[in-house]
Parts: C-alpha cells; sequence; structure tokens
C-alpha cells in the first residue's frame, strides 16, 4: 500500500466523524462566500478554498505522490509534522529565525514554518527523511557524524538541509563562505566549528551530492 | 493564525480584480514577513491572493535600463548574470539580507512591502502606532538603538529593514505599479514613506494596486561599489546602519557619485540628488 492509499483509508476508516466531516464541508461550499464560487466558474483562479473548508493539493514529498486535504493556513511544517507524521523537520522558533524547519522546495532550501502548504502544490519537496538511500546515509548526514557536528541534535536536521544546499549552490568554498551561508541555522549548543568542518570535508571529496 | 480564503488568480489581471472586491484581502507571495504577522496576529486578512506564480519574474534588459520582476525571487537577482554585470551594488545589498532560505523565498516586490522590525510593533500587549493608530509609540521611551536617525515623528520611530531597498534608491530605481486601469511610475525614493501623523501606511500604493516591477537605468557604477552594512553580528541580522555608495571615476575625476543610507529612518536616505 503506498503512502497515498494508506492515507486515504486512514481518512475513510472512522465513518461517523467522516460523515460529519463531510456534511460540515458540504454546507460550507452551499454557504461559500459568492465571490469564491464566482472565481472559480469564471475559471479566473487556478485555486479557490473557502476560510471554513479544507481544500485538496497534490505534492510530492520525498518522491512520493501524496493528494491531500488541509486548511489553507497550514504550514509546510505543519502538514509535514502533524498530518504526515515526518517529524524530522523541527519546530524551533516558529517564525523563521532559527533554520531548524529547513526543507528543500524543488531543490531550493527555504523555512517550511512560513510556508503555506497550499502555496506547494506540485512542488516537489525534501525533507531530512528523504536524504539517505536506504541504509547509506547522505555524505553530508556521514560527515556531521564524523566531525560530531551537534550536540542535543535538534537543530541537525535543519543544518544538514542547508548544508547540503550550501554545497549545491558553491557556496562551501571556504570556512568563512560557509559560515556567511549557513547563518540561516542557529545552533544554541555551538557546534558550529564542527558543522563548518563537516560541510568542508563534503565539499572537498567533491562528487555529487 | 486566524483563517482565511486563499484564491491563486491565473493571471495578474485576475490578481488586481481580487483585490478590489475584498476590503481585507492581501497578496501573498514568498510570505516571509506576512505569514509571520498573521502568527503574530499583527494582520489578520480575510482573503489571501496567491502571487507567486504569475509571470512577473522576468529579469532583463530593456533599452538602457534593466527591468526586474516584481516576483523575482531575492536569490535570483542577486545571482543573475545581468545584475551581477550591470548592477553589482544591488547583488552585494541583497547577499547582505535576511539568510539563503528566505532570500530563496522573498521576491522582490515583498522585500518593498515587508513591515519593520520594531520589537514593540510585534509586540502585541504595548501600544504601537504603526500597529494600532492612535496607541502611542513605545519605543520613544523604550530600547531605540536600531531605531531611526532620520525623519522619524512624535509618532513613529521605526525604521524599514530592508538592504535591496537602499541599492535601489542609490541607483535611481523607478517602481513599476499596476491598477485595473493601467500602469503608473514612481521613483523608487518616493515609495516608501515617512511616519508623520499616520505611521500605519508604510508607503505611497494607493489601494488595489500592485508592485510589478522595478526599472533600473544603467549605469557606470559597476566598478567601483561596496554595500556596508553594520549590525550586531557579522550575518543574518538587521542593519543598525548600512549604506550604499557608488562612484564612477573618469580620467581620475569622480564624474558622478551615489549614496544611501538604509536602518535609519522609514525609507531610504538617499543623497542622488544634492
Amino acid at each position: 500500500m503506498s503512502h497515498n492509499e494508506k492515507l486515504l483509508n486512514d481518512d475513510c476508516h472512522n465513518s461517523r466523524r467522516g460523515f460529519l466531516k463531510k456534511s460540515v464541508a458540504a454546507t460550507a461550499i452551499a454557504l461559500a462566500p459568492n465571490v469564491i464560487v464566482k472565481a472559480a466558474e469564471d475559471g479566473l483562479d487556478e485555486k479557490a478554498a473557502g476560510y471554513f473548508e479544507k481544500t485538496n493539493i497534490k505534492l510530492t514529498i520525498n518522491d512520493i505522490d501524496y493528494s491531500l486535504s488541509i486548511e489553507p493556513r497550514t504550514t509546510l511544517l505543519d502538514l509535514l509534522r502533524e498530518q504526515l507524521h515526518l517529524t524530522g523537520s523541527k519546530k524551533g522558533c516558529d517564525y523563521g529565525q532559527c533554520g531548524a524547519c529547513t526543507v528543500h522546495v524543488d531543490g531550493k532550501r527555504v523555512l517550511s514554518c512560513l510556508s503555506l502548504a497550499v502555496m506547494q502544490e506540485g512542488k516537489h519537496i525534501t525533507t531530512i527523511e528523504g536524504l539517505a538511500k536506504g541504509d547509506d546515509l547522505h555524505p553530508m548526514q556521514q560527515a556531521f557524524i564524523d566531525h560530531d557536528g551537534f550536540q542535543c541534535g535538534y537543530c541537525t536536521p535543519g543544518q544538514i538541509m542547508s548544508a547540503v544546499a550550501c554545497v549545491r549552490e558553491g557556496h562551501a568554498n571556504s570556512p568563512e563562505e560557509v559560515r556567511q551561508y549557513m547563518s540561516g541555522n542557529i545552533c544554541r549548543c555551538g557546534a558550529y566549528n564542527n558543522i563548518v568542518d563537516a560541510i568542508i570535508e563534503v565539499k572537498r571529496k567533491g562528487g555529487t551530492i | 493564525m486566524i483563517t482565511f480564503d486563499y484564491i491563486r488568480p491565473a493571471t495578474t489581471k485576475a490578481a488586481i480584480d481580487a483585490l478590489k472586491k475584498e476590503s481585507s484581502a492581501q497578496f501573498i507571495a514568498g510570505g516571509t514577513n506576512l505569514v509571520d504577522l498573521m502568527k503574530h496576529g499583527i494582520t489578520a486578512p480575510q482573503r489571501l491572493i496567491d502571487i507567486s506564480r504569475l509571470p512577473l519574474n522576468i529579469i532583463e534588459q530593456k533599452g538602457n535600463m534593466i527591468r526586474i520582476g516584481a516576483m523575482a525571487l531575492n536569490s535570483t537577482v542577486a545571482e543573475n548574470a545581468l545584475i551581477q554585470q550591470q548592477l553589482p551594488l544591488l547583488s552585494q545589498a541583497l547577499q547582505a539580507g535576511a539568510s539563503p532560505q528566505l532570500r530563496n523565498m522573498a521576491t522582490v516586490g515583498g522585500n518593498m512591502m515587508q513591515r519593520t522590525r520594531c520589537a514593540y510593533f510585534y509586540d502585541t500587549t504595548l501600544p504601537c502606532n504603526k500597529r494600532e493608530p492612535g496607541s502611542g509609540c513605545s519605543a520613544l521611551q523604550g530600547y531605540n538603538r536600531m531605531h531611526a536617525i532620520f525623519g522619524a515623528s512624535d509618532q513613529c520611530i521605526a525604521v524599514h529593514p530592508s538592504d535591496m531597498c537602499v541599492a535601489l534608491a542609490a541607483l535611481d530605481a523607478v517602481v513599476v505599479i499596476a491598477d485595473s486601469k493601467g500602469e503608473r511610475r514612481l521613483p523608487f525614493i518616493d515609495f516608501h514613506r515617512l511616519p508623520g501623523n499616520s505611521p500605519h501606511v508604510d508607503n505611497n500604493l494607493a489601494k488595489g494596486e500592485m508592485i510589478v516591477g522595478i526599472e533600473v537605468p544603467l549605469n557606470n557604477f559597476v566598478k567601483h561599489y561596496r554595500y556596508t552594512k553594520i549590525r550586531d553580528r557579522q550575518s543574518y541580522a538587521f542593519a543598525l546602519v548600512s549604506v550604499a555608495a557608488a562612484i564612477d571615476i573618469k580620467e581620475n575625476i569622480i564624474s558622478d557619485i551615489r549614496l544611501a543610507m538604509g536602518g535609519v529612518g522609514s525609507q531610504t536616505v538617499a543623497t542622488n540628488k544634492s
């Protein structure tokens, strides 16, 4: 059973709750502000969702296709953690200041706590869970272990996602440059020197990461 | 976060029309400041109009100017070959702002529309004239070492936090603004407002208008330029003071010069005309 089928099945299981949800949703649509229904009918809008209804989106996370039902206010971080139980991405500050929630969207590193999930429709998300190939750790994960690039580990998933992007962007040519381009990831334990060493080593070894 | 309607219009015209229809609607693009403000309960739009996918992300040379679409990402602009060759000061200023993750999300238009980072604006338990007109200014007698040096009023001493805007003001940029009737152009230095008696109004964008792009005239500031930012740590902090400086030297004589200051007021202080 794919992740997707499992989620759909889970959704249909609790029938009384499911019935209530669906009937509330149907009522909500019937009562939706005219402008939204009108806009959708006009075909002017690619997407429209009323504030008391959930909307369906499709997106790809770690190479798995998902079709999900979400509220417009759900952040990508909350979708990952609360709905999909991908708890590797961490909620540090939830205000875009710490970098613990860093994921890749279409190959670019972004902060999932400030990204609305509904805006990610059709995009490819990679989280820390998607870096390793089976039991083989990603070179950056291995380098963090080899260089002791963490203490408590809370910031580590964000650090590693940011570090992979830092090398791919070509911004890992010197310790100074790494510090500059890793400045969006805060580590309260202060493992910075070892993190820089890990990134420089991955960069030095070369190859595709 | 208070919930809201979400629409994603397919065209710029549809987005502008949608803004007209709902008085509390707001555009969202990168969301790096707006989502933050919504989580804090500082703003609660009933409808978000997603403009991030509109075809407004082109960076191109048009005659003697460079046009940058409002939806171009801060990171894309900073690393764009044309910008690095022709407007290196802008590239340098963008790289000095925020973090790589935020630069990958934030757009040129959104950067201009971001609100102040005054801590009292974000603290909803304290008075703030910018957040709640008439409630008072907590920063006047508060912790205000990062606040305005120029152009403040007795109502508000908040500063605009952008780095990008400092370079654009120095480089005589023009803002291209659209509404349902057409386009207008506004000199960049006139885009942001001084607080005066209405500090809750950050800029001169009228109701129903959208920033669609920026135009920067080609210049000779490609060799001697520097964006300098003084801040509490070396990276990922807002400016205490920043300066965009550029000079054009011809036969050992300075033939043209630009200076603009950021982090010192609610608008960039530029000395281009003096």
